[in-house]
């Protein structure tokens, strides 16, 4: 892991930076939506979760933990963009006049 | 289950000696990273915010199947079962989570984020246990502290907003001390661990003292403070997915974490500058409520009191109204009748805007989710810097459940606890109503010169109560 650790340094902030400006140029009426956002895309961390849950391999410990871990990330891929789009549907712009 | 051992037969096929991720995976990795970053773009405006959302979820699913494809997965069950199952209450929380509580279903989801990437941490400490390095080691606890921590402080900001525990601080003798002990304790296990792997004992030591201290963290913090909170735990979930990136060296990990860290951090800035607060204030201050100032002087003859009556006779008469939501609006949930009072006075040729300061709901942003329910159109509701220089031209300015945040001390008294925070200035209006329970202080705790002025009516009632009070009145004049 020694190795990567540099170039994973860089990415964290490149990340972090991009995501400041991106994030920075968000409305103030949608912050709420954008919190709710951020979050199911940080369940990416889905991914780390299967890795343990499908190892196989029999040890009870890693299965429970990687399974439960994957359930709880998955609540919040599915809930999270769900709800972003519940709240960003009622956003409306005046019909007509 | 023979579809699922079917899958592992085809990706046999695929790889037979694979390793590290095969090419298209980091491809897909790449793509969905890119996806995740156009999402947050596309949220800087309404018109392609639901297409972010798309562009979100279409990278997730890219990336959910290639991991399912990788080498590594060998057992798919357990997998089946932990999808179905989370996505089932993930579905449920979704559809069913009424605007009001979206606060508490965030920081629920914020427990749910943190206590993956804890677990997962602790899979990874277990798993290559003998042969731990000092590094992976320090990351791994980094991770667990992290993910332990906002995963217990989440669930007790969740329980105060949704009102199951005490929304007022929970404040005792020698707690911060206490908390830094506890902190402390945490980060020697930590360290301990990092420079001797082995002993593994302590890991289970550090993990309890990792929870105790979300828990403590949380407590003496009270409910007018929970939109900073909300945005800390935020910043801290992500933090801790992407501390789970480096454990398991993943960069789309590193990034979707990072956007959320850094997300949660401005959030956090923006709602500390808006409450005149610093972190550390927020955190370890219970300076609230301390300094209650004596409110005989400012108060004593001055306050004019209204009545709904007169207030549907202003309204009505008046060419520009600005109502002032505030966060005792969203507690007492009145964003519907203000929507039909909003609808009533539109209809009447009377221009409406709402002028939102950022701490006016209970998380940040939560005000205009909860009007937009009402179906009040986005274009009426403005930020502050937006709407305040042109109370100047507005006859009558409606102040719903909103105190502190109206004060005009922050602007003219130098000496004042809340000097310097930025407010709406509602004062410069014509006529301003301020709707209000009694004269009892905001969460700074002093008294507001506001409600003694020329131009300010006092209408002592439940924000609710109130609205449906001057509607029933300006239906009945016709």
């Amino acid at each position: 892991m020694g190795e990567s650790l540099t170039s994973n340094v860089f990415v964290f902030l490149l990340a972090a930076f991009l995501g400041y400006e991106v994030v920075r140029r968000v409305s103030p009426q949608l912050h709420t939506p954008l919190m709710a956002l951020t979050n199911a895309i940080s369940a990416i961390s889905v991914v780390g979760a299967l890795t343990i849950a499908g190892a196989g391999g029999g040890h009870v410990l890693l299965i429970t933990l990687g399974t439960v871990a994957t359930a709880c990330a998955m609540v919040n891929v599915v809930g999270g963009f769900m709800i972003t789009d519940r709240m960003l549907k009622m956003f409306k712009k005046r019909k007509d006049k | 289950m023979d579809w699922i051992n079917l899958a592992v037969v085809i990706k046999a096929g695929f790889y037979p000696h694979a390793a590290g991720l095969p090419w298209y995976v980091t491809v897909i990795y790449l793509a969905a990273a890119g996806s995740f970053v156009l999402s947050l773009k596309w949220l800087s405006s309404h018109k392609t915010a639901r297409l972010g959302v798309k562009a979100g979820e279409i990278g997730m699913a890219a990336a959910i199947i290639a991991t399912l494809f990788l080498p590594e997965i060998r057992q798919y069950n357990w997998i089946f079962i932990a999808g179905i199952a989370g996505s089932a209450v993930g579905i449920l929380l979704a559809v069913f989570t009424p605007m009001t509580a979206v606060p508490q279903q965030t920081a629920l989801s914020h427990a749910f984020g943190a206590l993956a990437a804890a677990l997962v941490g602790t899979a990874e400490f277990y798993a290559h246990q003998s042969h731990l390095t000092h590094f992976h080691t320090a990351v791994i606890c980094l991770e667990c502290l992290l993910g332990y921590l906002t995963f217990t402080g989440s669930l007790i900001a969740a329980g105060k907003l949704h009102e199951v525990l005490p929304t007022r601080p929970l404040v005792f003798k020698f707690q911060n001390p206490l908390n830094f002990i506890i902190f402390g304790l945490a980060i020697a296990c930590a360290t301990w661990l990092a420079i001797d792997p082995q002993q593994t004992i302590l890991y289970p030591i550090f993990i309890g003292l990792a929870l105790l201290f979300g828990v403590m963290l949380i407590i003496p913090i009270g409910g007018g403070d929970m939109p900073t909170v909300i945005a800390l735990l935020n910043s801290y979930a992500g933090l801790s997915a992407a501390a789970m990136g480096f454990v398991v060296n993943n960069k789309l990990l590193i990034i979707g974490g990072a956007l959320e860290g850094s997300s949660g951090f401005i959030l956090s800035m923006i709602m500390c500058k808006a409450m005149n607060r610093s972190f550390v204030n927020v955190l370890f201050g219970q300076s609230q409520g301390n300094t209650v100032v004596g409110t005989d002087d400012v108060y004593t003859g001055r306050i004019k009191k209204t009545t709904p009556e007169e207030v549907a006779e202003l309204l009505t008469s008046a060419r520009r109204v600005a109502i002032v939501p505030g966060y005792g609006l969203a507690v007492a949930q009145a964003q519907h009748v203000t929507g039909e009072l909003f609808k009533l006075l539109e209809s009447k040729g009377v221009d409406v805007q709402f002028a939102i300061h950022p701490v006016a709901g209970r998380m940040p942003g939560h005000m205009n989710v909860l009007l937009a329910e009402a179906n009040i159109p986005y274009d009426h509701l403005h930020e502050m810097e937006e709407i305040n220089d042109q109370f100047g031209e507005v006859d009558v300015v409606l102040v719903n459940g909103a105190n502190d945040v109206v004060n005009p001390d922050a602007r003219e008294n130098p000496k004042s606890p809340i000097a310097g925070m930025p407010i709406l200035n509602v004062d410069k209006a014509r006529t301003v109503v301020v709707i209000k329970r009694s004269l009892s202080p905001g969460f700074a705790g002093i008294p507001n010169p506001l409600f003694a002025r020329d131009n300010c009516l006092m209408l002592f009632a439940d924000g609710k109560t109130a609205t449906m009070d001057i509607i029933q009145q300006i239906k009945s004049e016709g």
